[in-house]
């Protein structure tokens, strides 16, 4: 690997970050990813059974539960597009609020059938991924992210004056929400809703847990770290950056619509700069490329937002701020790489 | 659309034009020189803003305060720089974003719990608030003020960058950072006063802008995306280039608003959008880019 370094240092220029360069991906830690039946396998199951356990032990804490399953699904979604495929983005919010409104737009004038709206939800953020995708990965950088922004900030400021269909600044209002598969009502307890989102998160999970160790995934690992050398293997990478940024938005879309279907309301605050940042800040918190980091980072700023906005309301940006501020400084993997360095440090002390 | 309009719509838009120039100039070559997407920028506009408005408040001569204000942003800039954006550079673009996004985050609240969630006004003297005949119509005199003082900065700036041996540095190393330092340049040194010199410049607009982009704490978060757009749209680094781009944002922003309302709101965004899909470096990007 060595000897190969100054290679890729000649293609990639100044693209090629030494730092993300090195393979450390590729080492007994990925094998302990693997699902098999070892005993280290048992610690998939936590975050679900954690999950779980809460329903029972703080349902009156339900709906800051609910919120964060939803983030969860929506800071996966950014680590499939920024973590793996290093697609640098401040629109994610775009994808997120296209669900929601799709999803209650679907519930006042289609159907309230929370299945039939989640789907289309997903479809349509899919879509408007793959087309805004293909227009705007071609660049890199400061350019992309300025494109992704734009977009976010066209279709905020289109949602705020297209009062008619989005309610504008008021909101969408009067969603009409059928039962969950004809039986489970969406109510004011939200448990319906609860679960809903564990389902759609669970299976979103399985499917991101599968894409990024597919080939695919491997090749979307490559491209980020050297695009110009995947190129020159021969890799479509335009393309396959393309794929995985319309699975990323569907995935986005499909925590827009749960957030509709768990509060029955959408607010121009689902496509806002705000909500771009916050989930890239969960995604970095939790830590990138391990996608259970999204577990970690929605739970903790969730709980870190709502106690601080508890205990002392108008210091609750600086909180998150100065948090923000420590985690970039010092703890730039995120909470998933804290075992990793707790690690590390007996190891060099004994050397 | 009559004469009188068109050139309403063409002042308007230069002043809106030059305070984003004013605000976004210090971005620009931040941006360039060291490669740091600065989310904050707009909270050292806003911290000039803030001192000018509260001194004028209690009385004091514009100029006056807009130097204090100038040099408590400056400050402000130079002491963030040296303690927690320094450690960035070397860093990826989200980290970066993420960090000054932090900063943007503690500003907003430090100014919410100090003076309160509303706007505050900057108090311009009685010369400014009134009503100017130029031969067309009667026009606001604070609007020629900030196209005055746009331009004058815009000359000084440009004299500053092209024709002194500190611009010659600037411009050395935006093009070529390593290049500059193995020739014995302080680059670092560099870096720290060209950062007190953009957050003052943006102190600056911050102030004199006041009645166009009003001060209130969520300011930072709210306007950042403009002065990005002009950094990226004129080319990072690109003191030429921001500045024609500050002015084609200002001229689109307001004939949209005056000529297709309905749009206006998202019509820059599209703009920008197309641009950057035709032109990815911006307008006229500094060699090291093109």
């Amino acid at each position: 690997m060595a000897a190969e370094r100054p290679v890729a240092a000649e293609i990639g220029g100044v693209m090629n970050d030494p730092v993300n360069s090195n393979f450390e991906n590729r080492g007994p830690a990925m094998a302990n990813m693997n699902i098999s039946m070892s005993p280290k396998s048992l610690g998939h199951l936590v975050p679900w059974a954690v999950a779980i356990a809460f329903f029972f032990l703080f349902p009156e804490r339900l709906g800051q539960w609910t919120e964060i399953l939803i983030w969860v699904l929506f800071t996966i979604s950014m680590d499939l597009a920024l973590g793996y495929a290093g697609i640098v983005t401040l629109g994610h919010a775009a994808f997120f609020g296209i669900g929601a409104y799709t999803a209650g737009l679907m519930s006042i004038h289609v159907t309230g059938d929370p299945i039939i709206g989640m789907v289309a939800a997903t479809v349509l953020a899919g879509i408007a991924g793959l087309i805004t995708g293909m227009l705007i990965l071609h660049t890199t950088g400061v350019t992309l992210l300025m494109l992704t922004l734009a977009i976010a900030a066209m279709l905020e400021n289109w949602a705020n004056r297209a009062t008619k269909i989005t309610g504008g600044d008021d909101g969408l209002q009067g969603m009409e929400l059928g039962n969950l598969f004809g039986i489970f009502e969406f109510n004011f307890f939200g448990v319906t809703a609860f679960w809903y989102a564990l389902g759609v998160l669970f299976i979103w999970f399985l499917i991101a847990y599968r894409i990024v160790r597919s080939p695919f995934g491997r090749s979307i690992d490559g491209i980020r770290q050297n695009a110009n050398r995947m190129r020159a293997i021969g890799t479509p990478v335009w393309w396959r950056l393309v794929v995985m940024y319309g699975v990323s938005a569907a995935m986005a879309g499909s925590a827009g619509a749960l957030t509709s279907y768990k509060t029955e309301f959408v607010g121009l605050t689902v496509l806002q700069l705000l909500t771009s940042g916050i989930v890239a800040v969960m995604l970095i918190l939790g830590g990138q490329k391990t996608i259970y980091g999204a577990f970690f980072g929605a739970a903790i700023y969730i709980m870190v937002r709502d106690t601080a906005a508890e205990t002392y309301p108008f210091l609750s940006e600086a909180i998150i701020g100065i948090m923000l501020i420590l985690v970039v400084l010092f703890l730039e993997d995120g909470v998933m790489s804290v075992p990793k360095i707790l690690r590390r440090r007996p190891k060099k002390a004994a050397e | 659309m009559s004469l009188v309009s068109f050139l309403t719509i063409l002042l308007d838009g230069l002043a809106f034009g030059m305070i984003l120039f004013i605000i976004s100039v210090g971005l620009t070559i931040t941006m360039g020189l060291m490669r740091v997407i600065n989310l904050a920028h707009g909270a050292f506009a806003m911290v000039g803003g803030y001192v000018v408005a509260i001194l004028t408040g209690d009385g004091m001569n514009l100029w006056l305060a807009i130097l204090i204000g100038c040099t408590a942003a400056g400050l402000l800039g130079g002491l963030a720089e040296m303690t927690i954006l320094r450690p960035l550079y070397r860093k990826g673009e989200m980290a970066q974003v993420l960090l000054t996004f932090g900063l943007a985050f503690v500003s907003i609240s430090a100014l919410t719990e100090i003076f309160g969630p509303n706007p505050i006004p900057v108090v311009f003297p009685d010369y400014m608030t009134g009503q100017l005949d130029i031969g067309f119509r009667t026009y606001p005199a604070y609007r020629l003020f900030l196209i005055g003082v746009g331009l004058v900065m815009a000359l000084c700036l440009w004299y500053l960058i092209d024709k002194t041996l500190y611009g010659a540095r600037l411009r050395a190393a935006v093009d070529n950072p390593n290049m500059a330092r193995a020739v014995g340049m302080n680059v670092s040194f560099l870096f720290t006063i060209t950062f007190v010199g953009g957050s003052a410049l943006a102190g600056l607009g911050g102030a004199i802008g006041a009645g166009i982009l009003p001060l209130e704490p969520f300011y930072s978060l709210k306007y950042v995306v403009l002065f990005l757009i002009v950094v990226i749209v004129g080319g990072e680094g690109s003191f030429k280039g921001s500045f024609a781009a500050a002015i084609a944002v200002g001229l689109v922003d307001t004939a949209g608003k005056f000529l297709i309302p309905d749009v206006a709101p998202y019509l820059i965004y599209i703009v920008v959008f197309l641009l950057l899909l035709w032109r990815p470096n911006g307008l006229l990007p500094p060699k090291s880019v093109a």
